[in-house]
Formats: structure tokens, C-alpha cells, sequence
């Protein structure tokens, strides 16, 4: 069995976990139609922003408002903070039309991490939906930073149509370079499409992995998430070994102010990773 | 001819436990077929005379939209069945179908099936039920799908 992961990691500057940090954008990277990614200037001369696999900040746009965001970068090897978002709203959307050089609030790094260490020598199936591969990126650079230390890795993705596939060069050299299996599925496609068209679920059935043997760990709107944990139970991946990254409506980010509470869980303080045999009796429900 | 298609039925996922005179009667509607890279396996509105278990290859489902062209709106790959058309009248095709690679497939006939069904009601049964089941499964998909679900939360 995995075992459990730990608490939220501090963040490291704990003293001041509400106090936005100013920091420079380095670049943004246009992903696909609508969403991009932030590349930021870790702090002033520093050169890193450490942070564990599935951990979030909170980004301030100065005059426009604040969002949790995913960190979506190399955790092991990276040079700059990123961040990749899809526009949603008036911070996202004020967000994307930031240049080199301008500055961004900076709170974090919050959450939880992904049980990466904990899960060597198992197969390992990440099964993302749409901008929620930014949530799991990380945990990929990190296993196949490590990549003798487990057994199959398996992404399986699915995205609204081929043209909102994120990284998809990256993903194509990642399979090349590295024994990784990837599984991409769209909601729908024109017939120059060559590839699966149809839910990310239905992947799950046929995907290569030891069901006895793998951790899963699960990124993408709940409802996606819902129907990948019914599909991963019949292939045999038990609640103790399917872990699934929560979202709500996360404001102060270190348990204060409630918003983000899921039953007796705060999604920012506990989470935003849960073991799934852990919140099996409230996922799912629409009042808790 | 049928007794080397027995093994091979009776190893798809779709059949998993039927009892082995069904297979038998179900071997004897069958044929494998060969599809090469982008050819059509049945259009919009022909007469549905069989249906399909992949073993190897990937199939598009398309519907034809007008001013669009042709969509891609599901697609079918190894262990999975193609076509439930050939079952409910007038048996025609509502899709299209097409290889995306070459693809091999167990054909059943449609006609044949229907007959030994009629004459069997536990084999219909048990087909209907398996049917069923895949035509589940596609409209728990298309319902996610219509709910365009990557488009507006996460």
C-alpha cells in the first residue's frame, strides 16, 4: 500500500503567508487557444523557487485579484516559477495580457504534494482532464527524473479538442526519451484528427499498468474525476492507492477564512491532494 | 472455419462468458476482415448487415455535418464492438465508419445472428444484454462529452 501523504508543506517564508510577494514575469508562452503559461523570475537573484509536485500559489494581479494557481514547472530541475492557466475570469484574463518584466504578487508555495516518493516501485497512472495537467506536470518531471525507480508510468489526458492539448511537444519528446506511455483522448475532433475521440475514462479500461500494483493519481474537473475513480476501481486500483487533486474556491490559503472547506477538510491547509478512501464518503455529493 | 474462430471469439471481452454452444452458434456467423489505413467500413444510411469486435487497430465514428464536413464523434479501438444498427429496424447505418490505421476485426452477420436469436432466447438475451451494456457505456460518454466539461470550470 502507498502510504499516506504528509501535511501541507510550509511555506518557506511562513512569517508572511499572506503578504503577496512581488516578482518579475519573465515570459509568457502562449499553450493553445486559450490557455498560457506564466514563466516568473523565482525572487531577486535567488535562482529557485522550491516546491513539491502539486502544490499551488497564489497569483495577484495588482488592481485585478487573486487566484490559486497550480505550480506547473520542474520541480527538480527548473529555472524559473510556472504557472499555466486557462482564461476563466477577469484575473486570468488580466493575467494573460502580462509582458516581460512586469510584476506579479506572489503568495506560496501552499498544499500538499503528490505521494511521488512514496509510490517508487509501483506503476504509476496519472489521468489528467483539460488545464488539469498543469497539476500533474510536475509530478511527471519528478518520476521521470527518477524513472528507474518505478515501474510503468502511464499519462493518460484528455482535453476538448486537439488544438487544447497542452504541451504537446513535451509530452511527444517525454515519450521518445523516457518510458512513458501516453494515452490522449479529445471530446471531439475533425476527421484530420489521428488519434481517440471520446471521454478520458474509456482509456482506462485498455491503459498498460498492473491495477494490483499502481498508485493513480487524478487531476481534472470533478466530474471527469468522479467517473475515472468508478473506472479505475474496476480495473482494480483501491481508494488507499488513487489520489485526487480537489479544487475549490481557495482565498486565504492557509485555513483562515473557510472558503475552501470540504466537509471537516480545508482544500488549501489538508489538500489540495486527498487519498481517495479519505474523502470517499462526502466525493461526489453536491451538499455536503 | 468455425472451429478456428471458437478460440478467438471466446478470448474477446465482449463475449466473456458465454456459454460455449452460444459461441459456437455466434462463430458460425462470423468471418475475420481486413481493413487497410482510411477505409470505410460502412456509410451513413447503407443497409447495417453486421457489426464489428476490433482486435487490432482504431476506427472512427463520424457523422456527417453540414457545411462541416465530416466529424469524428467517438472512436472504437482493440476489444471493443462497432455497430448495433444490423439489430434495431430498418438496419441502417446512423454513422460512418473509418480506419484511422489498418485495422482487424471479427464481422458477425447481422441477419444470421438475428435468426438464431429468435430461435434461442437465451442467446438473444445474453446478446442484448452485452449490447446493452456498450450502449451504456456510449451514452454515459456522449452525455460527459455534451457537458463540455474541459470548456468551463477547471
Amino acid at each position: 500500500m502507498v502510504q499516506a501523504i504528509e501535511p501541507q508543506v510550509a511555506p518557506k517564508d511562513a512569517s508572511t503567508p499572506i503578504l503577496p510577494r512581488p516578482l518579475r514575469i519573465r515570459r509568457l508562452i502562449e499553450e493553445t487557444g486559450d490557455a498560457f503559461t506564466l514563466e516568473i523570475e523565482p525572487a531577486n537573484g535567488a535562482g529557485r523557487y522550491p516546491f513539491q509536485p502539486g502544490q499551488f500559489n497564489m497569483l495577484y494581479v495588482f488592481g485585478v485579484g487573486e487566484v490559486p494557481m497550480y505550480i506547473s514547472g520542474d520541480p527538480v530541475g527548473q529555472k524559473t516559477l510556472q504557472h499555466t492557466a486557462r482564461v476563466t475570469g477577469a484575473v486570468t484574463k488580466a493575467m494573460r495580457l502580462l509582458k516581460a518584466g512586469d510584476s506579479i504578487g506572489v503568495r506560496g508555495p501552499f498544499g500538499n504534494r503528490w505521494p511521488i516518493s512514496e509510490s517508487a516501485g509501483h506503476d504509476i497512472v496519472l489521468v489528467a482532464g483539460g488545464i488539469g495537467l498543469a497539476a500533474l506536470r510536475p509530478a511527471l518531471y519528478q518520476l521521470l527524473a527518477n524513472r528507474d525507480k518505478y515501474g510503468r508510468i502511464v499519462l493518460i489526458y484528455g482535453a476538448r479538442t486537439p488544438e487544447d492539448i497542452l504541451y504537446w511537444n513535451e509530452l511527444e519528446s517525454w515519450r521518445e526519451k523516457y518510458d512513458l506511455e501516453t494515452c490522449v483522448t479529445v471530446d471531439r475532433a475533425s476527421v484530420d484528427w489521428r488519434g481517440n475521440v471520446g471521454i478520458v475514462t474509456a482509456l482506462i479500461a485498455r491503459a498498460p499498468f498492473d491495477p494490483s500494483n499502481a498508485a493513480a493519481l487524478v487531476c481534472g474537473p470533478e466530474v471527469m474525476m468522479r467517473f475515472t475513480v468508478m473506472e479505475l476501481q474496476k480495473r482494480g486500483v483501491t481508494p488507499d492507492r488513487t489520489y485526487l487533486s480537489m479544487e475549490r474556491n481557495m482565498k486565504c490559503a492557509v485555513g483562515f477564512c473557510g472558503h475552501c472547506q470540504y466537509g471537516p477538510h480545508f482544500i488549501c491547509k489538508d489538500g489540495p491532494i486527498f487519498r481517495f478512501d479519505r474523502i470517499e464518503s462526502i466525493f461526489g455529493k453536491a451538499e455536503i | 472455419m468455425i472451429r478456428t474462430l471458437e478460440p478467438i471469439i471466446s478470448k474477446q471481452p465482449f463475449f466473456h462468458g458465454l456459454e460455449e454452444r452460444h459461441i459456437a452458434f455466434v462463430a458460425g456467423c462470423a468471418k475475420n476482415v481486413r481493413f487497410d489505413e482510411g477505409q470505410i467500413i460502412f456509410r451513413e444510411g447503407e443497409s447495417a448487415d453486421e457489426f464489428y469486435l476490433i482486435r487490432e487497430g482504431l476506427v472512427s465514428i463520424e457523422a456527417t455535418v453540414p457545411h462541416k464536413g465530416s466529424v469524428t464523434v467517438h472512436t472504437v479501438s482493440a476489444g471493443e464492438m462497432l455497430g448495433w444498427s444490423w439489430l434495431f429496424p430498418p438496419h441502417h447505418w446512423r454513422f460512418q465508419a473509418r480506419t484511422q490505421k489498418a485495422t482487424r476485426a471479427l464481422a458477425f452477420d447481422g441477419k444470421c445472428l438475428r435468426t438464431k436469436c429468435e430461435k434461442d432466447h437465451d442467446l438473444g438475451y445474453e446478446l442484448l444484454k452485452r449490447f446493452s451494456h456498450v450502449l451504456t457505456e456510449r451514452l454515459e460518454s456522449t452525455r460527459v462529452q455534451l457537458l463540455d466539461i474541459y470548456g468551463t470550470s477547471h
